[in-house]
């Protein structure tokens, strides 16, 4: 018999972590050409250190797809590299900016404008092409409110379409992935992490971020709420502030036109954990400039297809 | 409430149930609000609208004012982690319910401190709640300021869910007087109820002692990735059951071998323990052949691979289960296909039984018996929560249909493929088969030919009957056709009729067999179930069975077309023809494989003849 006091407690981020495990291994096991999604944000970062528990000492089972705006930020895109350069498996790269000079889609102008919602069709362009028919991604439930209703195992039809009254019920740990060809799922291991979870867990792993995740000078000025860089991809509107040096950080990254810094002075993880302890603002209300369009924008974007 | 350190904090998974307008999604607003859980945003939009707001997360739900779907909110305090199913009141929406409860450990029932109270709806839930296996129940009586905060509500509720309770057999069951508009009893006492002595909500909910992962039950370890690398092959899994220790005998099932752990391995290095609901990679002493979909089980206490199963349904399908109909059942790591085979009894939303157990509709529950194509290594659900869990999905629309609790499992399929009236006995006659047999230089076998619609089946079938006959064989033609002339002239063409149909010409076949005769059935019998039940019977019975493939491409049978099924079938005017529209499962190991492109039907004839032991 075993002496179950000599095994340690089973801890809420250990609960976590063994039930994302189990959704890479399902994710990987029935479906026919998975795909992690790779942003080089700290979510994918936590998904690629799941991904090496789950699978090695053998190779991911799938490749890992960054989808591209154009608008990243430098740093972000060679610590993207290096990672994957690093860990030895495949990454591939879809560009909005090809979706644009292909026609497929229209760069927004004017105000709001940006190519974060043109994501989308890049998005589902790549699933085609390289016929992928499950997507996974680092989306929580706690950021936003309808995604508070998503499965884990979110079901798309062949359009790339999510339609939230016809969801799949997920009972248990058991997922059902039949799907029909051209439809896909997105698989999203971390439904059950909070953001003060992920940063706990990169505490616990020792995992490396970009640096903009951490304090450090930028030119920025403001645009309502939000705090943006200075950058030739932002076109100034009337109403934005001058230009100013602040010591700033972001929560998370993406298209810098769109991705909102906070005043911050958190130079380590722990800084960043005693930061959001006491945050006053939810992640992507003061750094997602798009989604403050309704409080619908989100629902609206992710039955067209965004992740 | 005393802070506890990061590495003892434990998770507590709450399921919300209650009657629509009781206030549950404000409730969870009110604990996220006041536990400081709920950010800046968050916020202003409470104090631009109503609390359930912050729950309430699609447009149709904030238009109509009702919840859906299910939600999940999260908050922690300095004591635990806590995930938050928000799932809907209404009846048409149970679905939700069952699944906000198949994963918690506790039921909040919501339940308005005024008339009526406690509702049918409410007592469905802790029905639900208490069928998937929940035993603890906190009630949250809400709106007591609209009671103005008198006692005399909560008290007739609390009598009432004590009686439930006990009927229930529920461990526990806490009843707390709370106003989720005023915040009453929810993060702290209220002086506005000196008569409630009791903690808080929030209290109550940090308190719960966390359903057990099942511990205490032997090791079940479902195999659900084979890690490689080189020579390096690792069974990876999540444990299900018990603890994973190195040194540890284990069986392999359904196949019953027998190995040790050698060693476990994590990404962090060997380690000697894995308990559930943890997960490790395990790498055996001996190189056997295991497989995702296996499960590694202490060698005592060893379940029977499981081929028939009685469990319970919650039926979430917009289409009835009806006797017969086949389902894909999704166990642990495995997918098998499966039969309704029977249906015992159904009840109804408010737990009354249905006279008319005939079909499985929407939100009732039901008893059944399902009959597996492969075995699956189960546990009875009320001994172990994941190893007695499965759904079900449909074959054709890819919906999960239903929710499964095992209840029973039998390693064989049950004795009704004999369909014994009870009262008859079977008469044994004078002779034995030895004796009949040898007067009659005779001896019997059934030659069973399955395959496509106009794949060749009757014409190899009327070819070995002839050779047969010619050669002084008894032989006699079962065909397809002819057998729905009369024997089954009363069935049709779906799956229960088909595997009807297959059963009655296995049973004829296995008297004519039995008589001495060769019989050759040429049946299309798409399904490996049923073709298996043939072969079980013969077998039992002692008598030879040799299942022929009768293997043509789908495009040669359409292009051959003698009786013009294709045709019908492309013009619309036949459904359900296998190959088309309804699928078609060959033989994964059939005595006899006859290829018709390749093969001309003289030397398949003289192939069936030679393994007949019929020469010249």
């Amino acid at each position: 018999m075993t002496d179950a006091a000599r095994i340690p407690a089973i801890t809420w981020l250990s609960q976590l972590e063994a039930e994302a495990i189990h959704v890479l291994r399902e994710v990987a096991a029935e479906f026919e050409r998975p795909v992690l999604l790779f942003s080089a944000g700290k979510d994918s970062i936590v998904l690629l250190r799941l991904a090496q528990k789950a699978f090695r000492p053998g190779r991911f089972p799938f490749p890992l797809l960054h989808v591209d705006t154009g608008h990243n930020f430098d740093e972000v895109i060679a610590f993207r590299d290096r990672v994957v350069g690093e860990l030895g498996e495949e990454l591939i790269v879809a560009k909005v900016q090809d979706s644009i000079d292909a026609g497929r889609v229209v760069e927004e102008r004017g105000d709001g404008g940006s190519r974060n919602r043109l994501q989308s069709i890049t998005l589902l362009d790549a699933l085609a092409e390289h016929g992928f028919d499950a997507a996974i991604g680092g989306a929580r439930r706690d950021e936003e409110r309808s995604r508070a209703k998503e499965r884990v195992l979110s079901f798309r039809d062949e359009y790339g379409q999510w339609d939230p009254r016809a969801q799949r019920p997920e009972l248990w740990s058991l997922y059902n992935t039949v799907v029909r060809r051209g439809e896909n799922v997105r698989a999203f291991p971390l439904s059950n992490w909070t953001e003060l979870d992920v940063w706990r867990y990169i505490q616990a792993e020792g995992l490396v971020l970009p640096s903009i995740y951490f304090t450090h000078e930028r030119r920025v000025f403001d645009r309502g709420r939000h705090v943006l860089a200075d950058s030739p991809h932002i076109v100034r509107e009337p109403g934005d502030s001058v230009v100013r040096t602040d010591h700033v950080r972001y929560r998370t990254v993406g298209d810098l036109t769109v991705t909102g810094a906070i005043l911050s002075r958190a130079e380590t993880v722990a800084d960043v954990i005693d930061e959001l302890e006491r945050a006053q603002w939810t992640e992507r209300a003061r750094t997602r400039a798009d989604d403050n369009f309704s409080s619908a924008a989100l629902e609206d974007r992710k039955r067209e297809g965004y992740f | 409430m005393s802070a506890v350190p990061p590495h003892e904090q434990d998770l507590l998974r709450v399921a919300v149930g209650g009657s629509v307008d009781h206030g549950k999604s404000s409730l969870i607003g009110r604990l996220l609000l006041d536990a400081e859980a709920l950010k800046g945003d968050q916020l202003d939009e409470v104090k631009r609208g109503e609390l359930s707001h912050v729950t309430d997360g699609l447009r149709a739900e904030r238009e109509q004012g009702i919840t859906i779907d299910v939600a999940y909110r999260y908050f922690s305090t300095p004591r635990r982690g806590f995930v938050i199913a928000d799932t809907p009141g209404h009846t048409r929406y149970t679905r939700n319910m069952v699944t906000g409860a198949s994963t918690a450990d506790l039921l909040l029932l919501v339940v308005d401190a005024r008339p009526p109270g406690l509702t049918e709806q409410s007592l469905r839930h802790v029905q639900l709640a208490h069928l998937l296996g929940i035993d603890h129940l906190v009630v949250a009586v809400n709106k007591i300021e609209l009671v103005d905060y008198e006692p005399e509500a909560v008290t007739a509720i609390q009598h009432e869910i004590a009686a439930t309770a006990r009927r229930l057999g529920l461990t526990q069951a806490t009843v707390v007087p709370v106003s989720a508009l005023e915040g009453d009893n929810v993060v702290t006492r209220s002086t506005r109820t000196p008569w409630y002595q009791g903690p808080p909500l929030l209290q109550v909910l940090e308190d719960a002692v966390p359903r057990s992962a099942a511990e205490y039950s032997p090791l079940r370890f479902p195999v659900q990735w084979i890690v490689r690398d080189g020579a390096y092959r690792g069974l990876a899994g999540q444990v299900s059951g018990g603890y994973l220790n190195t040194g540890d005998e284990v069986t392999v099932l359904p196949s019953g071998e027998r190995s040790r752990i050698a060693r476990i391995d994590s990404f962090d290095g060997p380690v000697d323990h894995v308990r559930g609901p943890l997960s490790g990679t395990v790498i055996l002493e001996d190189n056997l052949d295991v497989a995702r979909g296996d499960v590694l089980v202490s060698t005592d206490g060893a379940p029977q691979p499981a081929r028939e199963v009685d469990a319970t349904l919650v039926w979430l399908g917009s289409e009835s289960l009806t006797p017969g109909r086949r389902y894909l059942l999704k166990h642990l790591t495995r997918r098998v296909r499966a039969t309704a085979a029977s249906l015992r009894s159904v009840y109804d939303v408010y737990d009354d039984e249905k006279g008319d157990a005939s079909e499985l509709a929407l939100n009732e529950v039901g008893e059944v018996t399902l009959r597996l194509a492969t075995p699956i290594v189960a546990d009875p659900y009320a001994r172990n929560r994941t190893t007695g869990a499965f759904i079900l999905i449909d074959e054709l629309s890819h919906d999960t249909v239903a929710a499964g609790l095992v209840r029973e499992t039998r390693a064989q399929i049950g004795s009704d493929e004999e369909q014994k009236s009870p009262d008859v006995v079977w008469h044994p006659g004078k002779l034995d088969r030895t004796e009949r047999w040898q007067h009659l230089h005779a001896k019997g076998a059934t030659v069973w030919l399955t395959g496509l619609p106009a794949s060749g089946k009757s014409t190899i079938s009327t070819a070995l009957e002839q050779a047969l006959v010619h050669r002084g064989r008894l032989a006699y033609l079962l065909d397809g056709d002819n057998v729905r002339h009369g024997l089954s002239g009363d069935l049709g063409f779906d799956a229960a009729s088909r595997a009807e149909n297959v059963r009655r010409v296995a049973h004829v076949a296995r008297f004519f067999a039995d008589a001495g005769g060769i019989a050759v059935v040429a049946l299309v019998s798409p399904f490996a179930q049923d073709r298996d039940l043939a072969r079980r019977l013969h077998e039992k019975a002692g008598l030879p069975f040799i299942e022929v493939f009768v293997d043509t491409p789908l495009e040669e049978c359409a292009r051959r077309d003698p009786k013009g099924l294709y045709a019908r079938a492309k013009a619309g005017r036949l459904s359900g023809l296998t190959g088309e529209q309804n699928p078609y499962e060959p033989p994964p190991a059939p005595e006899v494989t006859i290829k018709t492109l390749e093969e001309p039907v003289t030397d398949a004839v003289e192939r069936l003849m030679a393994l007949l032991g019929v020469v010249g």
